[in-house]
Protein backbone atom coordinates (compact mmCIF):
# COMPACT_ATOMS: atom_id res chain seq x y z
CA UNK A 1 0.00 0.00 0.00
CA UNK A 2 2.81 2.34 1.01
CA UNK A 3 4.57 1.84 -2.30
CA UNK A 4 1.46 2.63 -4.26
CA UNK A 5 0.88 5.79 -2.22
CA UNK A 6 4.42 6.89 -2.78
CA UNK A 7 3.94 6.44 -6.48
CA UNK A 8 0.70 8.34 -6.50
CA UNK A 9 2.34 11.28 -4.83
CA UNK A 10 5.01 11.82 -7.38
CA UNK A 11 4.60 13.11 -10.86
CA UNK A 12 7.74 11.57 -12.20
CA UNK A 13 8.01 7.84 -12.17
CA UNK A 14 9.68 5.35 -14.38
CA UNK A 15 7.43 4.15 -17.16
CA UNK A 16 7.98 0.60 -15.97
CA UNK A 17 5.79 1.34 -12.97
CA UNK A 18 2.82 2.29 -15.08
CA UNK A 19 1.05 -1.06 -15.10
CA UNK A 20 1.52 -1.57 -11.37
CA UNK A 21 0.06 1.82 -10.80
CA UNK A 22 -3.08 1.56 -12.94
CA UNK A 23 -3.82 -2.15 -13.15
CA UNK A 24 -5.99 -2.12 -10.06
CA UNK A 25 -8.45 0.16 -11.86
CA UNK A 26 -9.47 -2.77 -14.08
CA UNK A 27 -11.59 -5.25 -12.12
CA UNK A 28 -11.83 -7.73 -14.99
CA UNK A 29 -8.07 -8.30 -14.94
CA UNK A 30 -8.51 -10.15 -11.63
CA UNK A 31 -10.64 -12.97 -13.01
CA UNK A 32 -9.39 -16.52 -13.45
CA UNK A 33 -9.67 -18.47 -16.69
CA UNK A 34 -9.24 -22.22 -16.56
CA UNK A 35 -8.04 -21.81 -12.99
CA UNK A 36 -5.22 -19.50 -14.07
CA UNK A 37 -5.00 -15.74 -13.62
CA UNK A 38 -6.21 -14.05 -16.76
CA UNK A 39 -3.44 -12.72 -19.01
CA UNK A 40 -5.30 -10.44 -21.38
CA UNK A 41 -3.30 -9.85 -24.54
CA UNK A 42 -6.11 -9.17 -26.99
CA UNK A 43 -6.29 -5.43 -26.56
CA UNK A 44 -6.15 -4.70 -30.28
CA UNK A 45 -9.50 -6.46 -30.64
CA UNK A 46 -11.01 -4.75 -27.62
CA UNK A 47 -9.48 -3.31 -24.48
CA UNK A 48 -10.84 -3.51 -20.94
CA UNK A 49 -12.70 -0.85 -18.99
CA UNK A 50 -11.51 0.81 -15.78
CA UNK A 51 -13.80 1.22 -12.79
CA UNK A 52 -13.89 4.99 -13.39
CA UNK A 53 -15.61 4.48 -16.76
CA UNK A 54 -17.90 1.76 -15.40
CA UNK A 55 -18.91 4.17 -12.61
CA UNK A 56 -19.53 6.93 -15.12
CA UNK A 57 -21.91 4.69 -17.06
CA UNK A 58 -23.72 3.79 -13.86
CA UNK A 59 -24.02 7.44 -12.84
CA UNK A 60 -25.41 8.41 -16.21
CA UNK A 61 -27.88 5.58 -16.18
CA UNK A 62 -28.98 6.14 -12.60
CA UNK A 63 -29.23 9.93 -12.57
CA UNK A 64 -28.83 11.57 -15.97
CA UNK A 65 -30.53 9.61 -18.69
CA UNK A 66 -33.03 11.03 -21.16
CA UNK A 67 -33.11 11.60 -24.89
CA UNK A 68 -30.99 14.50 -26.07
CA UNK A 69 -31.60 17.63 -28.15
CA UNK A 70 -35.34 17.09 -27.91
CA UNK A 71 -36.97 18.36 -24.79
CA UNK A 72 -36.84 21.24 -22.37
CA UNK A 73 -37.07 19.10 -19.26
CA UNK A 74 -34.29 18.76 -16.73
CA UNK A 75 -33.01 15.29 -17.61
CA UNK A 76 -32.93 16.01 -21.31
CA UNK A 77 -30.86 19.10 -20.63
CA UNK A 78 -28.45 17.19 -18.40
CA UNK A 79 -28.06 14.33 -20.87
CA UNK A 80 -27.56 16.77 -23.75
CA UNK A 81 -24.97 18.66 -21.74
CA UNK A 82 -23.05 15.49 -20.85
CA UNK A 83 -23.19 14.21 -24.43
CA UNK A 84 -21.85 17.48 -25.79
CA UNK A 85 -19.19 17.55 -23.07
CA UNK A 86 -18.02 14.14 -24.29
CA UNK A 87 -17.81 15.55 -27.80
CA UNK A 88 -15.58 18.35 -26.52
CA UNK A 89 -13.38 15.86 -24.63
CA UNK A 90 -12.83 14.08 -27.92
CA UNK A 91 -12.19 17.34 -29.71
CA UNK A 92 -9.43 18.21 -27.25
CA UNK A 93 -8.07 14.67 -27.21
CA UNK A 94 -7.23 14.83 -30.92
CA UNK A 95 -6.78 18.61 -31.01
CA UNK A 96 -9.57 19.27 -33.51
CA UNK A 97 -10.16 22.92 -34.26
CA UNK A 98 -13.90 22.83 -33.52
CA UNK A 99 -16.26 20.52 -31.66
CA UNK A 100 -18.62 20.31 -34.66
CA UNK A 101 -15.86 18.43 -36.46
CA UNK A 102 -16.46 15.45 -34.16
CA UNK A 103 -19.29 13.15 -35.26
CA UNK A 104 -20.38 10.33 -33.02
CA UNK A 105 -20.80 7.06 -34.92
CA UNK A 106 -21.19 3.45 -33.87
CA UNK A 107 -17.46 2.90 -34.40
CA UNK A 108 -14.62 3.01 -36.90
CA UNK A 109 -16.48 0.86 -39.39
CA UNK A 110 -19.44 3.20 -39.47
CA UNK A 111 -17.16 6.25 -39.62
CA UNK A 112 -15.48 4.91 -42.75
CA UNK A 113 -18.81 3.97 -44.29
CA UNK A 114 -20.07 7.47 -43.53
CA UNK A 115 -17.21 8.98 -45.54
CA UNK A 116 -17.71 6.47 -48.33
CA UNK A 117 -21.40 7.41 -48.62
CA UNK A 118 -21.21 11.08 -47.74
CA UNK A 119 -18.05 12.00 -49.60
CA UNK A 120 -17.27 9.10 -51.92
CA UNK A 121 -20.67 8.69 -53.54
CA UNK A 122 -20.87 12.40 -54.15
CA UNK A 123 -17.36 13.16 -55.38
CA UNK A 124 -15.93 9.96 -56.81
CA UNK A 125 -16.87 9.09 -60.38
CA UNK A 126 -16.22 6.52 -63.05
CA UNK A 127 -12.51 5.83 -63.73
CA UNK A 128 -11.44 7.73 -60.62
CA UNK A 129 -8.89 6.07 -58.38
CA UNK A 130 -8.81 5.42 -54.65
CA UNK A 131 -5.52 4.57 -52.94
CA UNK A 132 -5.49 2.02 -50.11
CA UNK A 133 -2.61 0.08 -48.57
CA UNK A 134 -1.73 -3.57 -48.12
CA UNK A 135 -2.04 -3.04 -44.36
CA UNK A 136 -5.73 -2.19 -44.24
CA UNK A 137 -8.31 -3.83 -42.04
CA UNK A 138 -11.26 -5.16 -44.04
CA UNK A 139 -13.33 -2.23 -42.80
CA UNK A 140 -11.10 0.16 -44.73
CA UNK A 141 -11.17 -2.01 -47.86
CA UNK A 142 -14.70 -3.29 -48.35
CA UNK A 143 -16.55 0.07 -48.30
CA UNK A 144 -14.17 1.40 -50.97
CA UNK A 145 -14.61 -1.72 -53.06
CA UNK A 146 -18.37 -1.29 -52.84
CA UNK A 147 -17.99 2.30 -53.99
CA UNK A 148 -15.59 1.35 -56.78
CA UNK A 149 -18.02 -1.25 -58.01
CA UNK A 150 -20.95 1.13 -57.92
CA UNK A 151 -19.12 3.94 -59.71
CA UNK A 152 -16.75 2.04 -61.95
CA UNK A 153 -13.82 3.50 -60.02
CA UNK A 154 -10.50 1.73 -59.34
CA UNK A 155 -8.68 0.69 -56.16
CA UNK A 156 -4.87 1.07 -56.10
CA UNK A 157 -2.89 -0.58 -53.34
CA UNK A 158 0.36 0.55 -51.70
CA UNK A 159 2.58 -2.54 -51.22
CA UNK A 160 4.70 -3.37 -48.16
CA UNK A 161 8.16 -4.83 -47.67
CA UNK A 162 8.99 -7.93 -45.61
CA UNK A 163 9.28 -5.89 -42.43
CA UNK A 164 5.66 -4.81 -42.85
CA UNK A 165 6.45 -1.22 -43.86
CA UNK A 166 4.68 0.66 -46.63
CA UNK A 167 6.79 1.34 -49.71
CA UNK A 168 6.49 5.10 -49.80
CA UNK A 169 8.07 5.48 -53.24
CA UNK A 170 5.44 3.12 -54.61
CA UNK A 171 2.77 5.12 -52.85
CA UNK A 172 3.92 8.30 -54.52
CA UNK A 173 4.04 6.59 -57.91
CA UNK A 174 0.37 5.58 -57.61
CA UNK A 175 -0.83 9.17 -57.90
CA UNK A 176 -2.10 10.35 -61.26
CA UNK A 177 -4.73 12.72 -62.61
CA UNK A 178 -7.50 10.24 -61.69
CA UNK A 179 -6.55 9.91 -58.01
CA UNK A 180 -9.45 11.21 -55.93
CA UNK A 181 -9.06 9.74 -52.47
CA UNK A 182 -6.59 8.09 -50.10
CA UNK A 183 -7.69 5.83 -47.21
CA UNK A 184 -4.88 4.57 -44.99
CA UNK A 185 -4.54 3.03 -41.59
CA UNK A 186 -2.47 4.87 -39.02
CA UNK A 187 -1.42 1.60 -37.36
CA UNK A 188 -1.76 -1.91 -38.76
CA UNK A 189 -3.96 -4.07 -36.54
CA UNK A 190 -2.32 -7.29 -37.70
CA UNK A 191 1.35 -6.27 -37.49
CA UNK A 192 1.47 -3.14 -35.35
CA UNK A 193 3.31 -1.05 -37.97
CA UNK A 194 2.94 2.71 -37.46
CA UNK A 195 2.68 4.28 -40.90
CA UNK A 196 4.35 7.63 -41.72
CA UNK A 197 0.96 9.20 -42.31
CA UNK A 198 1.98 12.80 -41.81
CA UNK A 199 4.28 12.69 -44.84
CA UNK A 200 1.80 10.62 -46.80
CA UNK A 201 -0.93 13.16 -46.13
CA UNK A 202 1.34 16.06 -47.13
CA UNK A 203 2.14 14.29 -50.39
CA UNK A 204 -1.53 13.60 -51.15
CA UNK A 205 -2.41 17.22 -50.43
CA UNK A 206 0.30 18.36 -52.80
CA UNK A 207 -1.66 16.43 -55.41
CA UNK A 208 -4.93 17.90 -54.19
CA UNK A 209 -6.24 14.59 -52.82
CA UNK A 210 -8.01 14.26 -49.43
CA UNK A 211 -6.98 11.58 -46.95
CA UNK A 212 -8.95 9.46 -44.50
CA UNK A 213 -6.99 7.87 -41.68
CA UNK A 214 -8.25 4.74 -39.94
CA UNK A 215 -7.08 5.40 -36.41
CA UNK A 216 -8.71 2.38 -34.75
CA UNK A 217 -5.37 0.95 -33.65
CA UNK A 218 -3.60 4.23 -33.04
CA UNK A 219 -5.81 6.31 -30.79
CA UNK A 220 -5.24 4.20 -27.67
CA UNK A 221 -1.46 4.16 -28.08
CA UNK A 222 -0.21 7.34 -29.73
CA UNK A 223 -0.95 11.00 -29.13
CA UNK A 224 -3.13 12.16 -32.04
CA UNK A 225 -3.11 15.74 -33.29
CA UNK A 226 -5.36 16.02 -36.33
CA UNK A 227 -4.28 19.60 -37.04
CA UNK A 228 -0.63 18.66 -37.02
CA UNK A 229 -1.31 15.59 -39.19
CA UNK A 230 -3.56 17.72 -41.37
CA UNK A 231 -5.68 14.65 -42.19
CA UNK A 232 -9.09 15.30 -43.72
CA UNK A 233 -10.84 12.49 -41.85
CA UNK A 234 -9.80 10.43 -38.83
CA UNK A 235 -11.80 7.52 -37.40
CA UNK A 236 -11.62 5.42 -34.23
CA UNK A 237 -13.66 3.31 -31.79
CA UNK A 238 -14.16 3.68 -28.04
CA UNK A 239 -13.97 -0.01 -27.24
CA UNK A 240 -10.30 -0.22 -28.17
CA UNK A 241 -9.43 2.55 -25.73
CA UNK A 242 -11.04 1.63 -22.41
CA UNK A 243 -14.49 2.79 -23.48
CA UNK A 244 -17.72 0.95 -24.25
CA UNK A 245 -18.71 -0.82 -27.47
CA UNK A 246 -21.21 0.75 -29.83
CA UNK A 247 -19.59 4.16 -30.18
CA UNK A 248 -16.73 5.79 -32.06
CA UNK A 249 -16.06 9.01 -33.84
CA UNK A 250 -15.39 10.44 -37.21
CA UNK A 251 -13.30 13.59 -37.23
CA UNK A 252 -13.67 15.56 -40.45
CA UNK A 253 -12.55 19.00 -41.49
CA UNK A 254 -15.59 21.26 -41.19
CA UNK A 255 -15.65 22.44 -44.80
CA UNK A 256 -15.49 18.85 -46.06
CA UNK A 257 -18.23 17.66 -43.75
CA UNK A 258 -20.36 20.57 -44.89
CA UNK A 259 -19.85 19.67 -48.53
CA UNK A 260 -20.94 16.06 -48.00
CA UNK A 261 -24.33 14.47 -48.37
CA UNK A 262 -25.92 12.92 -45.27
CA UNK A 263 -25.34 9.23 -44.65
CA UNK A 264 -28.57 8.31 -42.89
CA UNK A 265 -31.89 10.08 -42.86
CA UNK A 266 -34.05 10.53 -39.80
CA UNK A 267 -34.71 12.64 -36.74
CA UNK A 268 -32.17 15.16 -35.43
CA UNK A 269 -30.33 15.40 -38.75
CA UNK A 270 -32.85 17.82 -40.22
CA UNK A 271 -33.56 21.52 -39.88
CA UNK A 272 -37.07 21.30 -41.31
CA UNK A 273 -39.18 18.71 -43.02
CA UNK A 274 -42.17 19.02 -45.28
CA UNK A 275 -43.28 16.41 -47.76
CA UNK A 276 -41.93 18.63 -50.52
CA UNK A 277 -38.49 19.31 -49.09
CA UNK A 278 -36.20 18.60 -46.18
CA UNK A 279 -33.46 20.97 -45.09
CA UNK A 280 -30.59 19.28 -43.35
CA UNK A 281 -29.26 20.29 -40.00
CA UNK A 282 -25.79 21.76 -39.58
CA UNK A 283 -22.78 19.59 -38.76
CA UNK A 284 -22.24 17.50 -36.70
CA UNK A 285 -25.99 16.82 -36.36
CA UNK A 286 -26.46 16.32 -40.08
CA UNK A 287 -24.61 13.02 -39.61
CA UNK A 288 -26.17 11.94 -36.33
CA UNK A 289 -29.60 10.75 -37.42
CA UNK A 290 -31.81 9.18 -34.79
CA UNK A 291 -31.07 8.70 -31.11
CA UNK A 292 -27.32 8.22 -30.79
CA UNK A 293 -25.64 5.87 -28.29
CA UNK A 294 -25.81 8.53 -25.59
CA UNK A 295 -24.60 6.45 -22.66
CA UNK A 296 -21.75 4.99 -24.70
CA UNK A 297 -20.69 8.41 -25.94
CA UNK A 298 -20.56 9.71 -22.36
CA UNK A 299 -18.60 6.60 -21.36
CA UNK A 300 -16.27 7.33 -24.28
CA UNK A 301 -15.70 10.83 -22.93
CA UNK A 302 -14.91 9.35 -19.54
CA UNK A 303 -12.42 6.89 -21.07
CA UNK A 304 -10.72 9.78 -22.86
CA UNK A 305 -10.39 11.67 -19.60
CA UNK A 306 -8.99 8.58 -17.92
CA UNK A 307 -6.35 8.11 -20.62
CA UNK A 308 -5.53 11.81 -20.72
CA UNK A 309 -4.93 11.85 -17.01
CA UNK A 310 -2.28 9.16 -17.41
CA UNK A 311 -1.01 10.94 -20.52
CA UNK A 312 -0.72 9.46 -23.97
CA UNK A 313 3.03 10.09 -24.06
CA UNK A 314 3.48 8.19 -20.80
CA UNK A 315 1.37 5.34 -22.15
CA UNK A 316 3.36 5.25 -25.38
CA UNK A 317 6.67 5.22 -23.51
CA UNK A 318 5.62 2.36 -21.26
CA UNK A 319 4.13 0.31 -24.07
CA UNK A 320 7.29 0.77 -26.07
CA UNK A 321 9.31 -0.60 -23.19
CA UNK A 322 6.93 -3.55 -22.92
CA UNK A 323 7.15 -4.18 -26.66
CA UNK A 324 10.94 -4.17 -26.60
CA UNK A 325 10.95 -6.65 -23.74
CA UNK A 326 8.37 -8.94 -25.39
CA UNK A 327 10.12 -8.78 -28.77
CA UNK A 328 13.42 -9.70 -27.18
CA UNK A 329 11.85 -12.64 -25.36
CA UNK A 330 9.99 -14.01 -28.37
CA UNK A 331 12.86 -13.48 -30.80
CA UNK A 332 14.97 -15.68 -28.59
CA UNK A 333 12.56 -18.62 -28.84
CA UNK A 334 13.40 -21.35 -31.34
CA UNK A 335 10.60 -22.01 -33.82
CA UNK A 336 8.91 -18.67 -33.12
CA UNK A 337 8.73 -16.21 -35.98
CA UNK A 338 7.55 -12.65 -35.55
CA UNK A 339 5.61 -11.35 -38.55
CA UNK A 340 6.22 -7.66 -39.11
CA UNK A 341 9.40 -6.39 -37.50
CA UNK A 342 9.64 -2.75 -38.36
CA UNK A 343 11.13 -0.57 -35.65
CA UNK A 344 8.16 1.78 -35.64
CA UNK A 345 5.47 -0.32 -34.08
CA UNK A 346 2.87 -0.17 -31.37
CA UNK A 347 2.88 -2.99 -28.83
CA UNK A 348 1.50 -5.71 -31.10
CA UNK A 349 3.32 -8.94 -31.85
CA UNK A 350 2.02 -11.21 -34.56
CA UNK A 351 3.79 -14.54 -34.56
CA UNK A 352 3.78 -18.08 -35.83
CA UNK A 353 5.11 -21.20 -34.16
CA UNK A 354 6.74 -23.70 -36.45
CA UNK A 355 4.64 -26.81 -36.89
CA UNK A 356 1.66 -25.51 -34.94
CA UNK A 357 -1.40 -23.94 -36.51
CA UNK A 358 -2.38 -20.61 -34.89
CA UNK A 359 -5.77 -21.97 -33.87
CA UNK A 360 -4.14 -24.69 -31.85
CA UNK A 361 -1.86 -22.05 -30.33
CA UNK A 362 -4.89 -19.99 -29.33
CA UNK A 363 -6.72 -22.93 -27.75
CA UNK A 364 -3.67 -24.10 -25.82
CA UNK A 365 -2.77 -20.60 -24.59
CA UNK A 366 -6.35 -20.12 -23.47
CA UNK A 367 -5.93 -23.19 -21.37
CA UNK A 368 -3.20 -21.28 -19.54
CA UNK A 369 -5.52 -18.31 -19.08
CA UNK A 370 -3.80 -16.34 -21.84
CA UNK A 371 -6.03 -14.48 -24.30
CA UNK A 372 -4.50 -13.84 -27.72
CA UNK A 373 -6.20 -13.55 -31.05
CA UNK A 374 -5.57 -16.08 -33.78
CA UNK A 375 -6.65 -15.93 -37.39
CA UNK A 376 -6.34 -13.46 -40.23
CA UNK A 377 -7.27 -10.46 -38.03
CA UNK A 378 -9.71 -9.14 -40.65
CA UNK A 379 -6.67 -8.34 -42.77
CA UNK A 380 -6.50 -11.17 -45.27
CA UNK A 381 -4.38 -9.20 -47.78
CA UNK A 382 -1.58 -9.13 -45.19
CA UNK A 383 -1.76 -12.89 -44.70
CA UNK A 384 -1.64 -13.33 -48.48
CA UNK A 385 1.39 -11.02 -48.63
CA UNK A 386 3.30 -13.26 -46.18
CA UNK A 387 1.78 -16.40 -47.66
CA UNK A 388 0.51 -17.66 -44.33
CA UNK A 389 -3.06 -18.65 -43.44
CA UNK A 390 -3.10 -16.92 -40.07
CA UNK A 391 -1.03 -15.74 -37.13
CA UNK A 392 -1.35 -15.55 -33.38
CA UNK A 393 -1.33 -11.99 -32.13
CA UNK A 394 -0.46 -10.69 -28.69
CA UNK A 395 -1.52 -7.06 -28.34
CA UNK A 396 -0.64 -5.11 -25.23
CA UNK A 397 -2.11 -2.23 -23.25
CA UNK A 398 -0.52 -0.04 -20.59
CA UNK A 399 -1.99 -2.29 -17.89
CA UNK A 400 -0.05 -5.33 -19.10
CA UNK A 401 3.11 -6.24 -17.21
CA UNK A 402 6.43 -7.86 -17.97
CA UNK A 403 5.27 -10.77 -15.81
CA UNK A 404 2.48 -11.27 -18.35
CA UNK A 405 5.02 -11.32 -21.16
CA UNK A 406 6.82 -14.03 -19.20
CA UNK A 407 3.54 -15.92 -18.89
CA UNK A 408 3.15 -15.72 -22.67
CA UNK A 409 6.65 -17.08 -23.17
CA UNK A 410 5.93 -19.97 -20.79
CA UNK A 411 2.62 -20.54 -22.58
CA UNK A 412 4.34 -20.76 -25.95
CA UNK A 413 6.83 -23.21 -24.49
CA UNK A 414 4.01 -25.40 -23.24
CA UNK A 415 2.39 -25.29 -26.70
CA UNK A 416 5.68 -26.39 -28.24
CA UNK A 417 5.92 -29.21 -25.72
CA UNK A 418 2.46 -30.53 -26.60
CA UNK A 419 3.40 -30.55 -30.27
CA UNK A 420 6.98 -31.78 -29.86
CA UNK B 1 -12.98 -29.90 -17.40
CA UNK B 2 -9.56 -30.41 -18.86
CA UNK B 3 -9.29 -28.64 -22.17
CA UNK B 4 -5.98 -30.26 -22.83
CA UNK B 5 -7.89 -33.47 -23.30
CA UNK B 6 -8.56 -32.58 -26.93
CA UNK B 7 -4.82 -32.60 -27.61
CA UNK B 8 -4.52 -36.25 -26.65
CA UNK B 9 -1.74 -38.41 -27.98
CA UNK B 10 -3.96 -40.05 -30.62
CA UNK B 11 -4.89 -36.69 -32.07
CA UNK B 12 -1.33 -35.35 -31.93
CA UNK B 13 -0.10 -38.53 -33.58
CA UNK B 14 -2.59 -38.27 -36.45
CA UNK B 15 -1.64 -34.62 -36.85
CA UNK B 16 2.05 -35.50 -37.06
CA UNK B 17 1.60 -38.51 -39.29
CA UNK B 18 -1.72 -38.11 -41.07
CA UNK B 19 -3.04 -41.33 -42.65
CA UNK B 20 -4.22 -41.31 -46.27
CA UNK B 21 -2.67 -37.90 -46.79
CA UNK B 22 -2.26 -36.90 -50.42
CA UNK B 23 -4.18 -37.04 -53.66
CA UNK B 24 -5.96 -39.87 -55.45
CA UNK B 25 -5.45 -40.18 -59.19
CA UNK B 26 -8.49 -42.30 -59.93
CA UNK B 27 -10.94 -40.59 -57.58
CA UNK B 28 -14.51 -40.55 -58.80
CA UNK B 29 -15.81 -38.35 -56.00
CA UNK B 30 -14.17 -35.36 -54.38
CA UNK B 31 -14.99 -32.13 -52.61
CA UNK B 32 -13.21 -29.13 -51.21
CA UNK B 33 -14.02 -28.10 -47.65
CA UNK B 34 -13.39 -24.60 -46.38
CA UNK B 35 -13.82 -22.87 -43.07
CA UNK B 36 -13.68 -19.20 -43.99
CA UNK B 37 -13.51 -18.14 -40.36
CA UNK B 38 -10.13 -19.69 -39.70
CA UNK B 39 -8.90 -20.51 -43.16
CA UNK B 40 -8.88 -24.30 -42.79
CA UNK B 41 -9.09 -25.83 -46.23
CA UNK B 42 -9.07 -29.53 -47.06
CA UNK B 43 -9.82 -31.64 -50.06
CA UNK B 44 -11.28 -35.13 -49.76
CA UNK B 45 -11.06 -37.49 -52.73
CA UNK B 46 -12.40 -41.01 -52.85
CA UNK B 47 -12.97 -43.91 -55.16
CA UNK B 48 -16.38 -45.48 -54.84
CA UNK B 49 -16.57 -49.04 -56.17
CA UNK B 50 -20.29 -49.68 -56.34
CA UNK B 51 -21.43 -48.66 -52.87
CA UNK B 52 -18.06 -49.26 -51.24
CA UNK B 53 -15.39 -46.64 -50.50
CA UNK B 54 -12.34 -48.60 -51.53
CA UNK B 55 -9.83 -45.73 -51.59
CA UNK B 56 -9.81 -42.31 -49.94
CA UNK B 57 -7.31 -39.52 -49.47
CA UNK B 58 -7.23 -35.95 -48.19
CA UNK B 59 -4.87 -33.02 -48.19
CA UNK B 60 -4.89 -29.33 -47.31
CA UNK B 61 -3.92 -26.63 -44.84
CA UNK B 62 -5.47 -26.89 -41.45
CA UNK B 63 -5.10 -26.89 -37.69
CA UNK B 64 -4.26 -30.06 -35.77
CA UNK B 65 -7.83 -30.80 -34.78
CA UNK B 66 -9.02 -30.64 -38.37
CA UNK B 67 -6.11 -32.63 -39.74
CA UNK B 68 -6.36 -35.36 -37.11
CA UNK B 69 -10.10 -35.54 -37.63
CA UNK B 70 -9.57 -35.97 -41.39
CA UNK B 71 -6.87 -38.56 -40.86
CA UNK B 72 -8.95 -40.67 -38.48
CA UNK B 73 -12.01 -40.23 -40.65
CA UNK B 74 -10.31 -41.58 -43.76
CA UNK B 75 -8.84 -44.48 -41.81
CA UNK B 76 -12.31 -45.27 -40.49
CA UNK B 77 -14.42 -45.08 -43.60
CA UNK B 78 -12.01 -46.84 -45.93
CA UNK B 79 -13.59 -50.15 -46.90
CA UNK B 80 -16.98 -49.14 -45.58
CA UNK B 81 -20.16 -48.70 -47.57
CA UNK B 82 -21.55 -45.28 -48.39
CA UNK B 83 -24.42 -45.91 -45.95
CA UNK B 84 -22.03 -46.86 -43.15
CA UNK B 85 -20.00 -43.72 -43.81
CA UNK B 86 -23.13 -41.57 -43.67
CA UNK B 87 -23.99 -43.10 -40.30
CA UNK B 88 -20.53 -42.17 -39.00
CA UNK B 89 -20.86 -38.66 -40.38
CA UNK B 90 -24.15 -38.24 -38.58
CA UNK B 91 -22.89 -39.68 -35.30
CA UNK B 92 -19.66 -37.68 -35.41
CA UNK B 93 -21.55 -34.44 -35.94
CA UNK B 94 -23.92 -35.25 -33.11
CA UNK B 95 -21.01 -36.06 -30.83
CA UNK B 96 -19.08 -32.83 -31.37
CA UNK B 97 -22.11 -30.66 -30.80
CA UNK B 98 -22.98 -32.61 -27.68
CA UNK B 99 -26.11 -34.32 -29.01
CA UNK B 100 -24.83 -37.89 -28.83
CA UNK B 101 -24.94 -40.06 -25.75
CA UNK B 102 -21.59 -41.79 -25.89
CA UNK B 103 -22.79 -44.32 -23.32
CA UNK B 104 -25.48 -45.48 -25.74
CA UNK B 105 -24.94 -47.50 -28.92
CA UNK B 106 -22.85 -45.87 -31.63
CA UNK B 107 -20.23 -46.77 -34.21
CA UNK B 108 -17.57 -44.16 -33.50
CA UNK B 109 -15.01 -46.31 -31.69
CA UNK B 110 -11.75 -44.35 -31.25
CA UNK B 111 -13.27 -41.32 -32.92
CA UNK B 112 -14.76 -40.67 -29.49
CA UNK B 113 -11.48 -38.86 -28.61
CA UNK B 114 -13.03 -35.88 -30.38
CA UNK B 115 -15.89 -35.68 -27.87
CA UNK B 116 -13.91 -33.02 -25.97
CA UNK B 117 -14.36 -30.40 -28.69
CA UNK B 118 -17.98 -29.96 -27.65
CA UNK B 119 -16.51 -27.89 -24.79
CA UNK B 120 -14.58 -25.72 -27.26
CA UNK B 121 -17.33 -24.04 -29.27
CA UNK B 122 -14.85 -22.15 -31.44
CA UNK B 123 -13.16 -25.39 -32.47
CA UNK B 124 -16.19 -27.59 -33.24
CA UNK B 125 -16.06 -26.49 -36.85
CA UNK B 126 -12.42 -27.55 -37.14
CA UNK B 127 -13.30 -31.11 -36.15
CA UNK B 128 -16.42 -31.26 -38.30
CA UNK B 129 -15.00 -29.83 -41.54
CA UNK B 130 -13.56 -33.12 -42.92
CA UNK B 131 -16.88 -34.85 -42.27
CA UNK B 132 -18.85 -32.11 -44.01
CA UNK B 133 -16.47 -32.48 -46.90
CA UNK B 134 -16.79 -36.25 -47.03
CA UNK B 135 -20.56 -35.90 -47.02
CA UNK B 136 -20.31 -33.41 -49.88
CA UNK B 137 -18.02 -35.73 -51.83
CA UNK B 138 -20.33 -38.70 -51.35
CA UNK B 139 -23.22 -36.59 -52.57
CA UNK B 140 -21.28 -35.16 -55.49
CA UNK B 141 -21.18 -31.61 -54.18
CA UNK B 142 -17.94 -29.89 -55.09
CA UNK B 143 -17.75 -27.41 -52.22
CA UNK B 144 -18.46 -27.69 -48.52
CA UNK B 145 -18.27 -24.79 -46.14
CA UNK B 146 -18.74 -24.61 -42.40
CA UNK B 147 -20.50 -21.30 -42.93
CA UNK B 148 -23.42 -22.37 -45.06
CA UNK B 149 -26.57 -23.98 -43.83
CA UNK B 150 -27.10 -27.68 -44.29
CA UNK B 151 -24.32 -29.23 -46.25
CA UNK B 152 -23.84 -26.33 -48.56
CA UNK B 153 -24.77 -27.71 -51.90
CA UNK B 154 -23.48 -24.87 -54.02
CA UNK B 155 -21.94 -26.25 -57.14
CA UNK B 156 -22.67 -29.81 -58.00
CA UNK B 157 -20.17 -31.53 -60.22
CA UNK B 158 -19.23 -35.11 -60.53
CA UNK B 159 -16.07 -36.74 -61.69
C1 LIG C 1 -7.32 -1.01 -38.09
C2 LIG C 1 -8.76 -1.23 -37.79
N1 LIG C 1 -9.69 -0.58 -38.49
C3 LIG C 1 -10.99 -0.74 -38.23
C4 LIG C 1 -11.45 -1.58 -37.26
C5 LIG C 1 -12.91 -1.73 -37.04
O1 LIG C 1 -13.29 -1.21 -35.82
P1 LIG C 1 -14.77 -1.44 -35.28
O2 LIG C 1 -15.02 -2.91 -35.35
O3 LIG C 1 -14.72 -0.93 -33.89
O4 LIG C 1 -15.68 -0.67 -36.16
C6 LIG C 1 -10.53 -2.29 -36.50
C7 LIG C 1 -10.98 -3.24 -35.46
O5 LIG C 1 -10.48 -4.31 -35.29
C8 LIG C 1 -9.15 -2.11 -36.77
O6 LIG C 1 -8.23 -2.79 -36.08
Amino acid sequence: MKIVDALLNTNTFSPSELATRYRADFPILDICVNDKSLVYLDNAASSQMPQQVIDRLVRYQTAQHANIHRAVHYLSEVATHEYETARRSLQHFINAREDREIIFTSGTTESINLVMHGYGRKFIQQDDEIILTNLEHHSNIVPWQMLAEEKGARIRVVPINDAGELLIEEYEKLFNSRTRFVAITHVSNALGTINPIKNMIAFAHMKGVPVLVDGAQAAAHIKIDVQDLDCDFYAFSAHKMCGPTGVGILYGKAHLLESMQPFKGGGDMIASVTFEKTTYNTIPYKFEAGTPPIAAAIGFGSAIEYLSKIGMDTIAAYEHELLSYATEQLEGMPGVRIIGNTRTKVAVISFTIEGVHPHDVGTLLNQEGIAVRTGHHCAQPIMQRYNIPATSRASFAFYNTKAEVDALVAGIQSVQKVFS
Amino acid sequence: MNLKSIYQEVILDHNRKPRNYGTLDDANHHALGHNPLCGDRIEVALHLEGEKIDRIAFHGESCAICKASASMMTANVKGKSRAEAETLIKEFREMVVGDLDLEGPHHLGRLAVFAGVRDLPTRVKCAILPWHTLHAALNSVAMASTEATENSAQTATNA
